[in-house]
């Protein structure tokens, strides 16, 4: 039943939007949030959505009852909320943590950045055979057997065979009344989508840039995931060899030596000839680096990238993290290469947290 | 849908269980108003405790927080509403329906217990019986101004006015703090034209000897040392005022319809004042009185277990907070026993013989007239002040507790009833909130307006309190500031529209004299 209350809770949750929506900067350059991410929920907190009121601070005390010496603790203060409720005070609000569904984070971040929805490539070519149940046939498992269809069949047949007596209706189906439910197969058209991270991690990329890095590629899948049906994640890490690697070692890998972009770019396009053909996948390729390369393979991953692996992705985006080491120059050397003639191809540079939201903007702005 | 819910009529034998519980009630001579149950299931009741019990009333997001955090405390099983009643005359009260019959005797045994407090306890002598209609006549009012002018405007507005909800006068139901004659007394203007205020200061004589009499250059003096005397203003507020909400609604530049938001947040606050001043009180009573009805009658012996359970846990003790239910149950039992044994008066109070003061007995039984008596002048404080005795704190292992700033814990400070009884009564003070009052409407001769808390050892939560002037400043207009005190230093907190200032005193100069060191808190 509709309850008036429905309307106040509504509310109640459209003011939290807002809250996270005003806060969404300090959300997104903080990265504590994975630590509060449940499978489809993120719990967010929220600093004090009560009214403010003149009251007392920690230093209230109260009384209690019970056992214990003089100068037990009884009770952990709370560093930034009220004092513990106290007899005769009401409860002290603490911070609040309400869960938000990623789907909704999604459209916050959506709304935020103003992204524009992402029209999926060849979304008609990309199609699953769906089956459903939709039909009647007249062999079947009795698992699937249509009482009503039945009965009416039997009902049908004995009227005209004149068996059927109204005073003393008893309809008995035999064999060929039977009716079952019965599927077709259609073909529907499906978006899937794949992500591919590639990340520098030789030794230049320290800490700091990776959990950049980490922040950024949240984002991005939460954004994605609720542009298509199905998303899948690969990790490709790379110092002068690329390698494949699973979520965790991919944020927690570290190596010395020198950096071959090119090689992350082949085992790239590697992984997307054996595994997701184009025609098949709306790709997403991003690749996070602090810009320094080898010599002479800087060309060699450009040929790359324009030869191999643009012409198959949606949307390549490079985001070079800026730290202490790394020369930032492969960003002027796609920069030069490219201009700015490839429409799927986003270059982003990344100075520091603050610099994360910009940097979803320009990698999402496009709508690919 | 309306929030309000069709009535269900209450099941025959719930019928019979009421008509029961009444009989008994009214045995024990208790008096309440005639109480209409109703039973609902646990989202309406949910829902209608988030309106405070008032399914008509406004709306308002924090109802639907409320409510969020009501629905998740019973789904994930924390807490279970078991009853809710309303003071109004009618009484209503509303059952759970998926509570068991011995549930639901408790329950209706305990509302006639609240019932009868709220028709005979003093404190409530002066609310609105009608509540209910009153609440959904503000419902509609608010409503019409968000059609009018927009939600959003008018919710925060509501949010603004209920920073200060708390501002109350609570005794000002019972004072007369005003002259109410004041506001026609204007000067000046009285009939009878001898008695113009240009008298003042004039001897009688006859006209040829007025300028011998009544020297000019002597009365143009006189004229301007009272003209010098008007001009030092007299401080307006003519006395700090506590109820700063009335300040507000009688001299903020308010546009209509936030005046009426305004006095409408003030009566709903007024309304459940004095449930709070009681609330020891009088979940005791109705405690006191489930507990003897049930034990006595009510009781069928399938129903021990699931009673018992359910006592238990109302009844619980806490060592970070009075249980409100054990403490006024406790109470009203030792008054009662106090009294049946005549341990009151003077030669008891004289007696220093140990022995003979614990098994002293009088046989006064005076008891239950006592108790009747209690519940209908006392509030919390004074029946704490009143009745909590050494030996009742020292049986219920009461202690008193405090913030350790070093190691960032409460801890028991101390069990001597004395310290117990001081906090006990602090707490209670003002429902626990701070006092604070008007004191300057034109301070700094700006027409800022200048609070002042009453310290009493006590201080404020700096950054609510900044953001509670934030939201005066809304309603004020000009500059605000309050008086408070902060390790143990007077200073002035104020904002300005703009930033934050904090300014304490310095070598004992007023910060109201600008010699003070100021702290720039920028937004």
């Amino acid at each position: 039943m509709a309850m008036k209350i429905d309307k106040d809770v509504k509310r109640f949750q459209k003011i939290v939007r807002g809250a996270i929506r005003k806060n969404l900067r300090k959300y997104v350059t903080q990265s504590e949030m994975f630590g509060r991410q449940g499978k489809d929920i993120v719990s967010i907190p929220l600093p004090a959505l009560a009214v403010p009121h003149f009251h007392f601070g920690n230093n209230q005390g109260g009384v209690g009852q019970g056992e214990g010496e003089e100068g037990q603790p009884i009770a952990r203060g709370d560093d930034d909320g009220s004092g513990q409720g106290a007899a005769g005070s009401e409860p002290g609000q603490h911070i609040q943590e309400v869960e938000v569904t990623l789907e909704e984070l999604a459209e916050i971040l959506g709304e935020e950045l103003q992204l524009p929805r992402i029209e999926p490539k060849g979304a008609s070519n990309i199609s699953q055979e769906k089956s459903r149940y939709n039909s009647i046939r007249r062999v079947g498992p009795e698992s699937l057997r249509h009482f009503k269809r039945t009965y009416i069949q039997a009902l049908r047949r004995q009227i005209s065979e004149g068996v059927y007596q109204p005073n003393a209706p008893r309809i008995i189906p035999i064999k060929e009344d039977r009716r079952y439910r019965s599927w077709t197969n259609t073909p529907e058209p499906q978006a899937n989508a794949v992500i591919i991270y590639m990340m520098d991690v030789s030794g230049s990329m320290s800490d700091e840039q990776k959990a950049i890095v980490r922040t950024e590629a949240f984002w991005i899948d939460t954004w994605l995931k609720s542009q298509y049906e199905g998303v899948e994640r690969r990790y490709i890490i790379h110092d002068a060899l690329a390698k494949e690697v699973d979520e965790h070692t991919f944020y927690h890998t570290r190596e010395s030596g020198g950096t071959r972009i090119s090689s992350a770019y082949r085992l790239c396009l590697k992984l997307l000839e054996t595994r997701f053909p184009a025609e098949l996948w709306n790709i997403y390729c991003f690749h996070f680096s602090d810009g320094d390369n080898w010599g002479e393979d800087g060309n060699q991953a450009t040929e790359l990238l324009r030869d191999s692996l643009l012409p198959k992705c949606n949307l390549f985006g490079y985001g070079q993290v800026e730290s202490m080491y790394g020369s930032g120059e492969f960003i002027h050397a796609l920069e030069a290469a490219f201009g700015g003639k490839h429409e799927n191809l986003v270059l982003s540079e990344i100075s520091d947290r603050d610099a994360i939201l910009d940097s979803i903007k320009e990698f999402l702005g496009k709508g690919k | 849908m309306s929030g309000l819910q069709p009535f269900r009529d209450l099941p025959p034998e719930l019928v019979e269980v009421q008509l029961q519980m009444e009989g008994h009630a009214r045995e024990y001579g208790l008096d309440f108003f005639p109480t209409i149950f109703e039973v609902i299931d646990i989202e309406q009741l949910n829902a209608i405790a988030a309106y405070g019990g008032f399914p008509t009333r406004y709306p308002h997001w924090r109802f639907g927080m409320e409510y969020a955090k009501l629905s998740r405390g019973y789904a994930y099983g924390l807490q279970k509403i078991y009853e809710m009643v309303i003071n109004t005359n009618p009484c209503y009260a509303y059952l759970l329906s998926s509570n068991a019959l011995t549930d639901h005797k408790l329950v209706i045994a305990h509302v006639l217990g609240h019932s009868d407090f709220f028709k005979n306890n003093n404190w409530f002598s002066q609310t609105n019986r009608h509540m209910l209609d009153e609440m959904a006549n503000h419902g509609n009012r608010i409503r019409r101004y968000m059609d009018r002018f927009g939600v959003d405007v008018v919710e925060e507005f509501v949010d603004t006015c209920l920073s200060i909800e708390d501002l109350l006068d609570i005794h000002s139901p019972f004072i007369q703090r005003f002259d109410t004659e004041e506001k026609y007394d204007f000067p000046g203007n009285t009939e009878n034209p001898d008695d113009q205020p240009a008298a003042v200061g004039r001897f009688l004589a006859k006209s040829y000897m007025d300028p011998y009499v009544n020297p000019p250059e002597k009365l143009a003096e006189a004229e301007r040392g009272r003209e010098e005397a008007a001009k030092e203003a007299k401080p307006f507020p003519a006395e700090p005022m506590r109820d700063v909400m009335l300040f507000l609604l009688q001299h903020a530049p308010l546009k209509p319809w936030q005046q009426d938001v305004l006095s409408i947040i003030r009566d709903e606050a007024y309304y459940f004042a004095p449930q709070g001043q009681t609330k020891i009180m009088n979940e005791g009573w109705a405690t006191f009185w489930h507990s003897t009805i049930m034990t006595r009658h009510g009781l069928e012996p399938n129903d021990v277990i699931n009673y018992a359970d359910h006592c238990a846990g109302t009844l619980a003790t806490s060592p970070t907070r009075l249980n409100p239910y054990k403490i006024g149950l406790e109470l009203f039992r030792h008054i009662e026993d106090r009294w049946n044994r005549g341990c009151f008066g003077e030669e008891y109070e004289q007696c220093d013989n140990l022995a003979a003061k614990q098994s002293w007995n009088t046989e006064a039984g005076l008891g239950r007239e006592k108790i009747f008596e209690v519940r209908r002048i006392h509030n919390d404080q004074t029946f704490i002040d009143e009745f909590l005795t050494y030996d009742f704190c020292r049986q219920n292992k009461i202690f008193q507790f405090g913030y350790n700033d070093d190691s960032g814990y409460y801890e028991i400070e101390s069990r001597y009833f004395e310290d117990v009884k001081r906090q006990l009564l602090a707490n209670l003070t003002n429902l626990g909130r701070p006092q604070i009052s008007v004191r300057d409407a034109n301070y700094k001769n700006r027409n800022e307006l200048f609070l002042e808390h009453r310290y009493e050892g006590v201080e404020l939560k700096i950054d609510h309190a900044q953001a509670t002037l934030e939201n005066i400043y809304k309603l004020w207009t000009r500059p605000v500031s309050i008086e408070t005190t902060l390790d143990d230093e007077p200073c002035v907190l104020s904002f300005d529209g703009g930033e934050h200032r904090v300014s304490t005193a310095k070598n004992g100069a007023s910060p109201r004299n600008g010699s003070s060191e100021n702290i720039v808190i920028t937004n």
